[in-house]
């Protein structure tokens, strides 16, 4: 079935330089392997294909039921070169939760 | 054990959150995060203009304040107010303070050294784009190393009530009393993991204790009370994460897996300058109301180098915005961006950078936002960054024409009047083996 990921996950994004991190935490630690399935490199790039360069990296932390990801050239140079309302990449994380993907029954 | 409770999560943040750490429940150590990498830019704007400032100007009052209070319940303090000029900084807190023990850490600014760094050898590159410093050597303002946590331990080790660094790694102000306490040292990898970790969580204030956080925001009881986090840390390296009782905001292990995530890379390797701690061992529990349990913290040896960070002149940028209404709100702030870009190419400027952005549109969720059409308002948001200030200052003048001569609809252009040129300062970071740097500890009877 098909859901939007904030129906199992939350997140939290911020900034290093020109790279952005969201790190995506299932709320339950069941669907810790949904995510793993679902929210790959390339999906998180083509979601945010329209603003940031790339690549997208990501790691796993099984222990927090948690992936962790970084988008490179995401931020317009970064801190104050950035021309961008969302400098340091805060909403990041929020804008993911949109997400479509294919969720356990 | 101690109580190791954060304060600021960074220049700016709420001004009572620190008094009410002191007053509403008992912490044995306060720590002030106030630097974040844009807040180094600042530092610099501010210190060209007074070479006696280039601080974290909100500490000195602080202390001012908080100074009996401290004394009386034997508190003391662990920051980075130094930013780039600790000595100015500890200088001030002295003037507002006299009955307070300061110690400064030096040895982090390094920007008289780039030359002799490079003539041996050193590449200083950019840590992640691997670009050569030679694209802004001639533009370098100022360059710090990523001190650890054993200068400040030393400080608090020498008697200093109030310990204030320049340019640290932020885990440290936690990861420093704990070495002070507990007698830690190099090598004992786990241990300093374990600080670091600690360190990390409560970098950032109150993003641990319910702020900013999606574990159902509507739920969290009185964010305008809202307590600030403490670690209480033991010798073996287990602490848990709390608040004081009473205090607004909540702690829960969903919460603080968000901030263990927050601005790191591989959660495998956190590096840090005192150990590389692995956060994929830790065990979160929640343990009682507002307090989380962490076990499990792993580390392995430093790392050879330490990260500088270099603030250099990036040119001038200003920001324009205007706002439209329905109907086509969208599609007239479209036009409206359209003749103020052939404008400026009409008249000959140039620019490094163009960038619109349309808020309450798609600014901040991109391709994920709702149809145009159904938008009822939207500021335009132009900005423009170049190497030319005349340049950017000529385009300050193109956005409140277009009130008049532009789409129908627009407003907000009054209040602060035109767009103000800003210096823009960028930052580089890079690499620089630790033999390099000599951190040197100074305590002020």
């Amino acid at each position: 079935m098909k859901a939007p990921l904030s129906q199992i996950a939350h997140t939290r994004s911020g900034d290093k330089g020109d790279v952005v991190n969201i790190g995506v935490i299932a709320w339950r630690a069941a669907d810790y392997p949904a995510l793993v399935r679902e929210v790959t490199t390339r999906r998180v790039f083509e979601f945010f294909e329209d603003r940031i360069a790339g690549p997208v990296e990501r790691f796993e932390a099984p222990n927090l039921g948690a992936l962790n990801f970084l988008l490179h050239g995401a931020l317009g140079g970064g801190g104050t070169v950035s021309l961008r309302i969302d400098s340091q990449g805060k909403t990041f994380g929020a804008a993911l939760l949109r997400m479509e993907i294919e969720i356990d029954e | 054990m101690i109580r190791v409770a954060n304060g600021q999560g960074f220049w700016g943040d709420w001004l009572e959150a620190p008094v009410r750490l002191v007053e509403q429940g008992p912490i044995d150590y306060l720590t002030l995060d106030y630097l974040a990498e844009v807040t180094m830019a600042v530092l610099e704007k501010q210190r060209q203009r007074n070479p006696e400032l280039g601080y974290a100007a909100d500490f000195p009052p602080l202390m001012e304040r908080l100074a009996p209070k401290l004394k009386q319940k034997g508190i003391r303090v662990v920051t980075n107010a130094g930013g780039l000029n600790p000595r100015a900084c500890a200088r001030e807190v002295l003037r507002r303070a006299p009955g307070l023990k300061v110690a400064i850490v030096e040895g982090d600014a390094v920007t008289a050294r780039i030359d002799e760094f490079l003539a041996k050898g050193y590449r200083l590159n950019h840590i992640d784009t691997g670009e050569p410093l030679d694209n802004v050597r001639g533009r370098i303002l100022s360059a710090n190393a990523y001190l650890g946590a054993f200068p400040l331990a030393q400080a608090l080790t020498a008697g200093a009530d109030v310990a204030i660094s320049g340019r640290c790694a932020d885990s440290a102000l936690v990861l420093a009393p704990s070495i002070h306490a507990f007698g830690w040292s190099a090598g004992d990898w786990d241990l300093l993991a374990a600080g670091a970790t600690a360190g990390h969580i409560v970098e950032c204030g109150a993003q641990t204790t319910g702020g900013n956080s999606q574990v159902d925001w509507r739920e969290i009881p009185d964010f305008d009370e809202i307590g600030y986090p403490i670690a209480e840390i033991d010798a073996g390296g287990t602490f848990a994460i709390t608040k004081h009782a009473g205090t607004g905001g909540r702690v829960t292990a969903d919460i603080v897996k968000e901030q263990l995530l927050y601005e790191i890379g591989d959660p495998r390797s956190y590096l840090t300058p005192d150990v590389i701690a692995d956060f994929t061992n830790l065990h979160l529990a929640d343990d009682g109301p507002d307090r989380v349990r962490i076990t499990g913290a792993k580390g392995r040896e430093r790392p050879s180098c330490l990260k500088l960070s270099i603030n250099y002149a990036a040119g001038w940028k200003a920001i324009g915005t205007l706002v439209y209404t329905a109907p086509d709100a969208v599609a007239k702030a479209q036009a409206a961006d359209r003749i103020v870009r052939r404008r400026l190419e009409k008249l000959g400027l140039r620019f490094d950078e163009i960038y619109t952005e349309y808020l309450g549109w798609n600014a901040c969720h991109g391709n994920a936002a709702p149809a145009a059409w159904a938008v009822p308002e939207v500021q335009l948001r132009i900005g423009v960054r170049g190497q030319d200030r005349s340049a950017v200052e000529r385009f300050t003048r193109e956005m409140a024409p277009l009130v008049l001569s532009g789409p129908p609809g627009a407003t907000g252009y009054g209040g602060e009047g035109r767009p103000k040129v800003r210096e823009v300062i960028g930052n580089w970071a890079a690499l620089l083996p630790r033999e390099e740097i000599r951190p040197r500890v100074e305590v002020f009877e």
